[in-house]
């Protein structure tokens, strides 16, 4: 790629970042009288701030955005190669929480088995519980056409439900005050970098090359793309296109799986019954932001994790709710799709490099057979 | 003959059909009530989808006309008189319902300049719309909630005569149909209405002409681009319509993320009801059926060996049931379903020929 294309290819995502925070800064002032009590237009300045100081003002913030990007970067992945094969993967949410409680069962089991068995045990059954839990919608939709976004968001408020069960349930610890599944004890990830930095966060970035890897140097990869870009000449090709899709999704699934795997035994080494997170939508923001390349989605998982890690320190020191970063978020969301007006504002020249891996989503969508 | 309850499990299955038919005939107006927001939401996406548009933002619609419902007319009864007439309306619930229009239609806006003008995914447009639609009433509604939340109560069903809900089979209709609130029984009607547009309209002959062959429409002079705006905005107010029924008639105050998931199970209702209004209320009823029956277990539990059964399965599988019925819908098992043939697919004018 040359200079003059990737400045062509990131000046949209850039600007409609640049916009977001204007629109950001919008909602505060108009909200500050909640926040502050009086009509403030400087909250922005003070919120902006404050989420940079959370993100980047020291060494165990920097730490804290790289831990808060590795869950991202991998469900970002899941939802970005999901993308090439022509599929909306939103259930990154509740394959991330399948890996994760199925992680922390068997870490819990182990807990007091070498750590050389039970991390990669417990590793293996949150990728394990991750990629089945994303080969159901896969299989759904390959073989009777049940459109993947919306099983996969049913799926999510069925793993909530299921994981709700296991924790109150059969997983509960005892002595415990609230309802949490047990301590996972050895299966807990060592610390390899500052105060929370865990072993997960390598994860992150194995997957990155190995995800790049998979899709533009095996034959699946190149199956996946040949799918997602047409899955008539696929066929025509001779390839699978179910198999292809039921396939794409277990791999999605198990991208999400690790990362919800990785939270567990990196940062609460139990799983408490309202374990509450973002991830699902977090990750297709930083799917579509990332162009769903794998270079892409390291960045803007990057990008995106830092407003997480900054965003409890925006909330105690300018009391702006958390909350705010998922409006950033659509609002970045917004402005992509809406190239055009971004264009507009800035007077921007269309990119000469077509951008087309998010062209197909909404194909094949409703009850018919796809393939 | 009463043997056969008894065999191990047919019997068991049998008591269990049994049971059903009795928690549906017992709690039949319940779920017309929560069937709500799931068939206004259908009808949103009936209008969206006959005309060719996907929209899968039907959540993030609803879940902002619900926080709008519900703030303005709080902050309306600081200055109105909140005087009820029938059905509990009074003028601050009013300028509630109308916020919530106005924002289902404002939100459907953005839809539908997204989908129809600028040709984005309709897909990503609605996830869009989902994302920041629970992302600012989440921060709006922690903000407000800090500050002590006020309410400025809901609508109330309509109350039938003495003694008329006690008449054999008439009065259970009456329970079931006609003893709800404003709503809900727009609903009812616009079910009804709908359907017969659909098919003896010109509107409705236009509307599904444009979903399937916007080619051949345009052809013999429809304009596809404006019904398909008119129509996605008119599925705005629907939206509107159910959100409001989050925070003004169910309930009367919002919580985050409280509209669970029924905006995309609505999704599904149309599917299931082959993208028809008719259709569509006997799903929505379908998943009230599926919510009901969680109700009815733990309200009514059953006796005898059901009720051991029932008794046994956790909680959580009759709060997940609603959803593991619209994947098995969703599957096909129950028949096939074709959507509009232009369904999803941006549409461009043809230029004139060189």
């Amino acid at each position: 790629m040359s200079l003059r294309r990737v400045v062509s290819v990131l000046t949209v995502p850039a600007l409609a970042i640049v916009l977001a925070l204007v629109v950001g800064a919008a909602i505060m002032i108009f909200s500050s009288p909640l926040v502050s009590g009086h009509f403030d237009p400087l909250l922005p300045l003070g919120a902006y701030a404050a989420l940079l100081s959370g993100a980047f003002g020291s060494y165990n913030a920097l730490i804290q955005t790289v831990v808060s990007s590795t869950p991202l970067i991998l469900a970002g992945l899941a939802v970005g190669i999901g993308f090439k094969a022509g599929l909306f993967n939103i259930g990154a949410q509740g394959q991330f929480l399948m890996g994760a409680i199925a992680a922390a069962a068997v870490g819990a089991g182990l807990s007091g088995g070498p750590a050389i068995v039970s991390i990669p045990a417990a590793l293996l059954a949150g990728l394990l519980a991750g990629a089945l839990y994303g080969f159901i919608p896969g299989f759904l939709k390959a073989f009777t056409g049940a459109h993947e976004v919306v099983t996969t968001i049913m799926l999510n408020y069925i793993a909530i439900q299921f994981v709700a069960y296991l924790v109150t349930g059969p997983l509960r610890a005892t002595g415990a005050t609230f309802a949490r599944s047990s301590d996972v004890g050895t299966a807990a990830l060592p610390i390899l970098i500052g105060r929370n930095g865990h072993l997960g966060i390598l994860f992150a970035f194995v997957a990155v090359p190995l995800a790049w890897w998979l899709l533009y140097r095996t034959t699946l990869g190149f199956e996946v793309r040949t799918v997602g870009a047409n899955p008539d000449a696929a066929r025509y090709a001779g390839m699978s296109p179910r198999t292809v899709i039921a396939l794409t999704m277990a791999v999605c699934g198990l991208l999400a799986g690790v990362a919800g795997a990785g939270e567990i035994l990196g940062i609460s080494h139990y799983m408490p019954a309202g374990y509450s997170t973002n991830v699902g939508f977090d990750a297709i923001t930083v799917a579509l932001l990332g162009r769903a390349n794998p270079v892409g989605i390291l960045f803007s998982g990057l990008l995106l994790g830092a407003m997480r890690a900054g965003s409890n320190l925006m909330q105690i020191q300018a009391g702006v709710p958390v909350q705010m970063i998922d409006v950033l978020q659509g609002v970045i969301l917004f402005f992509l799709a809406a190239e055009v007006l971004v264009r507009y504002i800035f007077r921007v020249r269309a990119a000469r490099v077509q951008v087309d891996e998010l062209q197909t989503v909404s194909r094949s969508y409703g009850g018919q057979t796809t393939p | 003959m009463d043997f056969i309850l008894h065999l191990p499990v047919i019997g068991l299955l049998l008591q269990f059909i049994g049971y059903l038919v009795a928690v549906t005939i017992q709690n039949s107006a319940l779920i017309v009530t929560v069937a709500t927001p799931i068939g206004i939401g259908a009808l949103c996406g009936f209008l969206n989808e006959r005309s060719g548009v996907v929209n899968i933002g039907i959540e993030g619609m609803m879940i902002s006309s619900a926080f709008a419902a519900w703030w303005v007319a709080a902050l309306a009864a600081q200055v109105l008189p909140g005087a009820a007439g029938p059905l509990g309306i009074t003028l601050p619930l009013l300028v509630g319902l109308v916020a919530a229009l106005a924002v289902g239609v404002a939100v459907s806006a953005v839809h539908a300049w997204l989908s129809i003008s600028v040709r984005a995914d309709q897909i990503i447009s609605g996830t869009i719309i989902n994302i920041v639609g629970l992302g600012i009433t989440g921060y709006l509604g922690l903000l407000i909630s800090q500050n002590s939340p006020a309410t400025a109560g809901n609508f109330d069903r309509i109350r039938l005569p003495a003694g008329w809900g006690d008449l054999p089979l008439l009065g259970w209709l009456l329970r079931t149909f006609v003893e709800h609130g404003p709503i809900t029984l727009s609903m009812l009607i616009l079910v009804v209405v709908l359907q017969v547009l659909l098919y003896r309209s010109r509107w409705g002959l236009r509307t599904r002409a444009v979903g399937e062959h916007p080619r051949a429409a345009e052809t013999v002079g429809i304009d596809v681009i404006a019904l398909r705006y008119r129509n996605v905005l008119l599925g705005g107010l629907l939206a509107g319509l159910a959100g409001a029924w989050f925070t003004i008639e169910f309930g009367n105050s919002f919580q985050s993320g409280m509209t669970g998931g029924r905006g995309f199970i609505a999704l599904a209702a149309l599917i299931f009801g082959r993208w028809t209004p008719v259709g569509a209320f006997g799903a929505a009823l379908l998943f009230g059926i599926a919510d009901a029956l969680g109700t009815g277990i733990r309200q009514t539990p059953p006796v005898g060996d059901l009720g051991v059964v029932l008794s046994a399965i956790p909680g959580q599988v009759f709060s997940a049931l609603p959803y593991l019925v619209t994947i098995i819908v969703l599957a096909g098992v129950v028949g096939r379903s074709n959507p509009p043939a232009a369904d999803g697919q941006p549409y461009e004018r043809e230029t004139k020929a060189a």
